[in-house]
């Protein structure tokens, strides 16, 4: 295990380079000069040279790479134009509430997601099949933003069974839990839409093999056949399906935030938009693909786990 | 008459999903028709009116007609998702082509670009592009196009490695086809059908971008109608008008539904053995 998590290891490196690479030529190749996108066309020629000095813009482009990259990987991602502060501080103060999103709409995903899918794949073609299709089409079809305020139209304004902003009072976890429902369940029923659309293809396939047949003629017990055998083997490919959708949740928690007014990186995102923080910006595109490339990695991580042929490949 | 019954019997939910968007596509052709007032038109006085006879679906913060602006809402939205889908589709689809055909290193190398852009949040990628070039509609449309580039060129390439092995492409080669000639005439019609049905599913993301990125204030400047914009409105409104927000969410389910069920549709028919089975 210990060689295969090394070997995973390594093989992040050449990503993170290229992910870093893509995010570098994606702001250069933006046409127009940042500089004044950032002060306005009325910008004075010294103004705007000035602000090209500032963020390193006037030096040759090999040398914004190699500088860029060389800050990125020692953990430097530039400073807030607005506030000053380096953009870590920014984002860690605040990450702690993306995190608890996420991770509670990944998991309402899979209790939702697993089961339902399992079953629908056991009734196909039955109306609880058709039901759990539509259901799923239906999650994956809202866009988080619109399912997120009608969240709040029918349990905060209607029922007022929940705050309408807000993520609670700090060091009160129980408050703070109370206000994570809404948004985690808006984000949720994306990811459990994805998770039963690819859980049900992928016990149909697995239902099929012979060994199920085997296990049965066994005499193994149906419920341990589908539960051990089957989910067993069907997994590989929803972990891969929540690891690529995990790209989506992140991207998707920003909208959430914004709808429920939480603290996170959404709010960042939006405060450098409305600011033209270009550092920011770019600092923030850093730190979303070293989250990227760390959940691909706990993925391929996973795999090792769920699949014993898979470490020793 | 009596094929479409069977059609609609055979394929409910693609059936619906065509009704739908046909809804939608007509609602935007003929909104300078279907809509009782133009959209931007303000009357201050009759400001945040619920539905009613005048107004069927209310009026907004201005006055102005929601049912008229969600008519002329589905102008952008259709038009952002068909410009960026097909124009990710013409990109996408000829780096595949271009990077299996060609194969080794090369190949090697720009798929693992598209890797790379396919591995970053869609809808943070398009809101970084369009923070950056202005809030356009142009720069939307590019800023989709480049989020869906990657899936179209995996989606091109893996069938053409196996197409250039085959007979007719060697046929075309011994016969002095220049290369440009057999991976256009003789290996891209191959390969539509799939590349159609991924564009089908796309549009419904599309939509879903688009709407999202006019949600945070990056689409089309005001007044001009747009589902997203008119969505933020409503949310500011969420306390003196709830139906601001609840309608144009309608709007945008009806088209993502719509074009999600065709695109399912499309992929059960172009793939048999997928049937049902997603």
């Amino acid at each position: 295990m210990i060689v295969y998590v090394i070997r995973r290891l390594l093989a992040a490196i050449p990503t993170l380079l290229a992910v870093l690479t893509l995010v570098f030529l994606i702001v250069r190749v933006v046409p127009g000069d940042p500089a004044i996108a950032i002060l306005g066309d009325q910008a004075t020629p010294v103004a705007v040279a000035a602000l090209d000095h500032k963020l390193g813009l006037d030096k040759p482009i090999w040398q914004q790479y190699a500088n860029f990259l060389g800050q990125s990987l020692s953990g430097d991602f530039g400073h807030s134009m607005i506030t000053g502060r380096p953009i870590v501080t920014e984002v860690g103060a605040v990450l702690p509430f993306t995190a608890d999103l996420t991770l509670a709409a990944l998991l309402l995903g899979c209790v939702i997601g697993i089961p339902l899918g399992v079953w629908a794949a056991l009734h196909r073609n039955r109306p609880i099949d058709y039901a759990a299709r539509l259901l799923s089409l239906l999650g994956l079809s809202f866009p988080v933003f619109v399912s997120g305020i009608y969240m709040l139209l029918l349990f905060a304004l209607h029922w007022h069974l929940f705050p309408v902003i807000g993520s609670g009072r700090a060091g009160d976890p129980l408050d703070q839990l109370y206000r994570l429902v809404l948004p985690a369940i808006t984000l949720g029923i994306v990811m459990s839409a994805y998770i039963t659309r690819v859980t049900r293809s992928a016990m149909l396939a697995v239902l099929g093999e012979d060994y199920i047949r085997t296990a049965r003629a066994k005499g193994v017990p149906w419920r341990r056949v589908v539960w051990h055998h089957a989910l067993r083997n069907a997994a590989m490919p929803v972990v891969t399906v929540v690891g690529l959708y995990i790209g989506i949740l992140i991207g998707n928690s920003v909208l959430t935030e914004i709808v429920f007014n939480r603290p996170g990186l959404g709010s960042i995102i939006v405060a450098a938009l409305n600011n033209r923080d270009y550092t920011m910006l770019q600092g923030l595109m850093v730190i979303y693909c070293f989250l990227i490339v760390v959940v691909n990695l706990i993925t391929d991580l996973t795999y090792g786990l769920i699949d014993p042929r898979v470490k020793h490949a | 008459m009596r094929q479409l019954t069977h059609f609609v019997r055979g394929y409910p939910a693609t059936s619906i999903g065509i009704v739908l968007c046909v809804i939608v596509v007509a609602g935007a052709m003929f909104a300078p028709w279907l809509a009782p007032y133009d959209p931007n038109d303000q009357t201050i006085v009759d400001r945040l009116q619920p539905p009613s006879a005048d107004h069927l679906l209310g009026t907004d913060s201005y006055g102005r007609d929601v049912l008229s602006r969600i008519l002329f809402g589905a102008r952008i939205s259709l038009l952002v998702a068909v410009a960026s889908i097909t124009s990710a589709l013409v990109i996408g689809g000829a780096i595949g082509l271009v990077s299996g055909y060609v194969g080794g290193r090369v190949d090697l190398f720009i798929m693992q670009v598209m890797d790379v852009l396919l591995s970053f949040p869609s809808l943070i990628l398009g809101l970084i592009v369009v923070a950056l070039l202005g809030p356009e509609l142009i720069n939307m449309v590019f800023a989709i196009a480049l989020t869906a580039i990657a899936p179209f060129a995996r989606i091109a390439r893996a069938p053409v490695l196996s197409l250039k092995e085959q007979t007719f492409v060697e046929a075309g080669r011994a016969l002095g086809f220049s290369h440009a000639r057999i991976l256009f005439v003789h290996i891209l019609p191959n390969i539509m059908s799939e590349v159609l049905v991924m564009g089908s599913l796309w549009m419904a993301t599309a939509v879903r971008t688009e709407a999202s990125l006019s949600f945070i204030g990056l689409g089309v400047k005001p007044p001009t109608a747009t589902w997203g914009s008119m969505m933020r409105e409503g949310f500011e409104n969420i306390l003196d008008a709830p139906w601001l927000a609840f309608w144009p969410g309608i709007a945008i389910l009806i088209l993502v539904l719509g074009l999600n069920m065709v695109g399912d549709g499309l992929r059960d028919a172009t793939d048999p053995r997928l049937r049902g089975e997603t």
